[in-house]
């Protein structure tokens, strides 16, 4: 039964690698945990009050250039900030010490990254290191209510600046 | 119930009788599912026939697909200046739409065909007939079996078209176009949702079964000519097309 082995064995490998594939769609796509590229570097921590959407996998970036990955956002019950752990590739061993982290959009629908801005120290970030200066995802939402809020608070005060700085925009709409 | 029959009738007459002779034939299949499962050995076989010999063009199609995906994907994004969404659109595409209505497209060319034309040969071979002369049933013995291999195939297939498909955006939106590796699959694990997994799971099933009953219908129905296998043959590719684009819309529809 020579050739209804093969064919056996040729209907396992199939079905097989059908069940890994949906598997693989049902298990890792939906929810993190897939492991990307190289887990090499050495691990910094950075507390933001608003990480925003930033995400495990998002790049960490110093002048535009990539130097390593979010490894996880977790949270500090202490006080309550987010805590961001970014592992930075081994060759970028360099950063100042007093560098400050902030959260960044890519583009205007992008997702949210880390860059990080150059200190002066003559010291560097280590393996388990903090990076003391950070600044927050801008929240365009609470942006948009800040303007308005501004922008009701000064009409309701009716003060005459207000009226100088609508006129000349009105000409220039004309 | 012989298709020639139904083309004497009136068109519409012709079409509502199709659809019947269909709906009967497809009860006849399941009520001989369950003792065509007590051979799994012959099942196997189909599961073969249907699934690992249509491996080779559902990988490379699926690569393909996804390269075009992923070409596309970010030439469009790009305009919006957010790149980083391409693991998202690519993922959904294929999950959601792609990866099983090119399967089934591709499954009923490859696998239907070869479906139909062997049941209608064996017709034409008076085959089936010495089978109900023995007071064997066709249905449980040869059209049974390739109805669950060609079910059981689909969906392994369309999952594995996704998975290759997947790989294929990655390799042309990261690779080529230079998406940032991390964002391309960070996004797509936040953004995919269990329930887009299972529509697309749910749409190969409904298509595995639309596919592989049009498959075994025509052949059972076929002219026992050389020419009736030929005709036979060509409507099963043509209707399973049809069938495949009209259920996606109406699953579509029921899934938003």
């Amino acid at each position: 039964m020579r050739p209804n082995r093969a064919l056996e064995i040729g209907t396992g490998l199939f079905v097989l690698l059908g069940f890994a594939a949906l598997f693989f769609l049902t298990t890792q796509l939906p929810g993190s945990g897939l492991s990307l590229g190289s887990e090499a570097g050495y691990r910094v921590t950075a507390k933001f009050d608003n990480v925003g959407d930033l995400k495990t996998g998002s790049p960490v970036s110093m002048a535009g250039v990539t130097i390593g990955r979010v490894q996880s956002v977790g949270f500090d019950p202490d006080d309550f900030r987010a805590v961001v752990t970014l592992r930075i590739d081994p060759q970028f061993d360099r950063i100042p010490e007093d560098s400050d982290a902030s959260i960044q959009t890519q583009g205007l629908l992008g997702g949210k990254y880390v860059g990080i801005g150059p200190g002066g120290s003559e010291t560097y970030l280590k393996d388990g290191g903090q990076i003391e200066f950070t600044q927050s995802a801008i929240v365009l939402e609470s942006l948009v209510n800040k303007f308005f809020a501004n922008f009701a608070g000064r009409g309701s005060d009716g003060d005459s600046s207000k009226g100088q700085a609508e006129e000349p925009a009105k000409e220039d709409a004309k | 119930m012989s298709v020639a029959g139904a083309a004497a009738d009136g068109l519409l007459v012709g079409a509502l009788r199709r659809i019947g002779a269909v709906a009967v034939f497809f009860f006849r299949i399941l009520a001989q599912c369950l003792p065509a499962l007590g051979r799994p050995r012959v099942v196997v076989h189909q599961v073969y026939n249907a699934g690992a010999r249509s491996l080779i063009i559902i990988m490379l199609c699926g690569l393909f697909v996804g390269m075009v995906l992923g070409l596309q994907g970010h030439d469009l994004l790009a305009r919006f200046g957010s790149e980083d969404a391409l693991g998202v659109a690519a993922a959904l595409g294929l999950l959601k739409e792609l990866g099983p209505v090119v399967g089934a497209l591709l499954f009923a060319g490859r696998a239907g065909t070869a479906l139909t034309s062997e049941i209608g040969l064996m017709k034409a071979t008076d085959q089936l007939t010495a089978m109900e002369i023995m007071a064997v049933d066709p249905v449980r013995l040869v059209v049974a079996p390739r109805f669950i291999g060609g079910l059981v195939a689909l969906p392994l297939l369309v999952a594995i078209f996704n998975v290759v498909g997947l790989f294929g955006a990655q390799l042309v939106g990261v690779q080529v176009m230079g998406v940032d590796a991390g964002a391309f699959w960070s996004q797509m694990q936040a953004a995919v949702e269990l329930d887009d997994v299972a529509e697309g799971i749910i749409k190969s099933v409904v298509f595995g079964a639309a596919c592989s009953l049009v498959a075994v219908y025509e052949g059972f129905h076929a002219a026992p000519t050389a020419e009736g296998v030929g005709l036979a043959t060509t409507r099963t590719v043509v209707t399973s097309s049809v069938l495949t684009l009209l259920l996606d819309y109406m699953l579509t529809a029921a899934f938003l």
